[in-house]
């Protein structure tokens, strides 16, 4: 159900690059439907990503981040090939985890 | 029949498999804090009020964090913030707007080899602050922003 990530990973002196679009609705539980009632909060609580099984960022959300969420952030290390894994979990229990290998 | 391995199995549980797996080597920390999110923190509903949540120490305003975002956003709905610590240590980067109902966005863990440079995009109700916490080597460094929103984003 859960719609796919895009992930890039780019490596360049040493440094990686890495660049992810979620798509999620990030329901912020301020807005009304027509009827005039409050549309519960649907939002990605948390984000996980791994280089080779190690951790290199954990995210916590709130609603307060957009939708359809863009994130990017450098690491030390990596090397072309390596597998880049990125999981999120949302507050209703949704997750998904998307793939990518390092350039 | 199979009655009694099947309870067996039942009260092995969970929490067994995740301790096996973590001793195995198959899950990192990271994935034994999976649930861990700041309801507290997150529910609050003033910059204030999330700040104490979240430090317990006095954050002092540092030149060493930099908020990079734009001085006006035309769509409050999409805010681009990035957070850039010229800092040793950093363990973890939290980012707040401080007029929206709950002023806390987003809170990052930075482990060991993990720049202090992240990006995302934020919703902001209207024209205010963000404000940025940094922990690192045990004190805490903030630094704030003023962005103008014209049309706000948490609204509809």
């Amino acid at each position: 159900m859960a719609k796919p990530m895009k992930v890039r990973a780019r490596n360049a002196d040493g440094v990686t690059d890495v660049r992810i679009l979620m798509r999620h609705d990030m329901e912020s539980g301020q807005r009304k439907n027509s009827d005039g009632d409050i549309i519960p909060a649907h939002h990605i609580q948390n984000v996980t990503v791994r280089h080779q099984q190690k951790v290199v960022l954990f995210a916590q959300w709130g609603p307060a981040v957009s939708k359809n969420p863009y994130l990017a952030f450098k690491f030390e290390g990596g090397t072309p090939g390596d597998p880049i894994e990125v999981t999120w979990v949302d507050n209703k229990g949704d997750s998904r985890t998307d793939e990518t290998m390092i350039k | 029949m199979d009655l009694e391995r099947r309870t067996f199995v039942r009260t092995a549980g969970s929490a067994g498999i995740l301790a096996f797996l973590v001793a195995r080597g198959f899950l990192t920390v990271g994935d034994a804090r999976a649930d861990l999110w700041n309801k507290p923190a997150f529910d609050a509903e003033s910059l204030e009020d999330a700040i104490d949540i979240l430090v317990n120490s006095p954050a002092a305003e540092s030149p060493e964090v930099v908020i990079v975002a734009p001085e006006i956003a035309e769509n409050g709905a999409v805010v681009p913030v990035g957070v850039v610590a010229k800092l040793d240590g950093v363990e973890s980067i939290a980012i707040l707007c401080e007029k929206n109902p709950h002023p806390l966005a987003a809170i990052y863990e930075i482990p060991p080899g993990t720049l202090a440079d992240v990006k995302t995009r934020v919703k902001m109700a209207e024209t205010s602050h963000v404000v940025v916490l940094v922990k690192a080597g045990g004190r805490i460094h903030m630094a704030r922003k003023e962005i103008k929103v014209t049309r706000g984003g948490c609204g509809g």
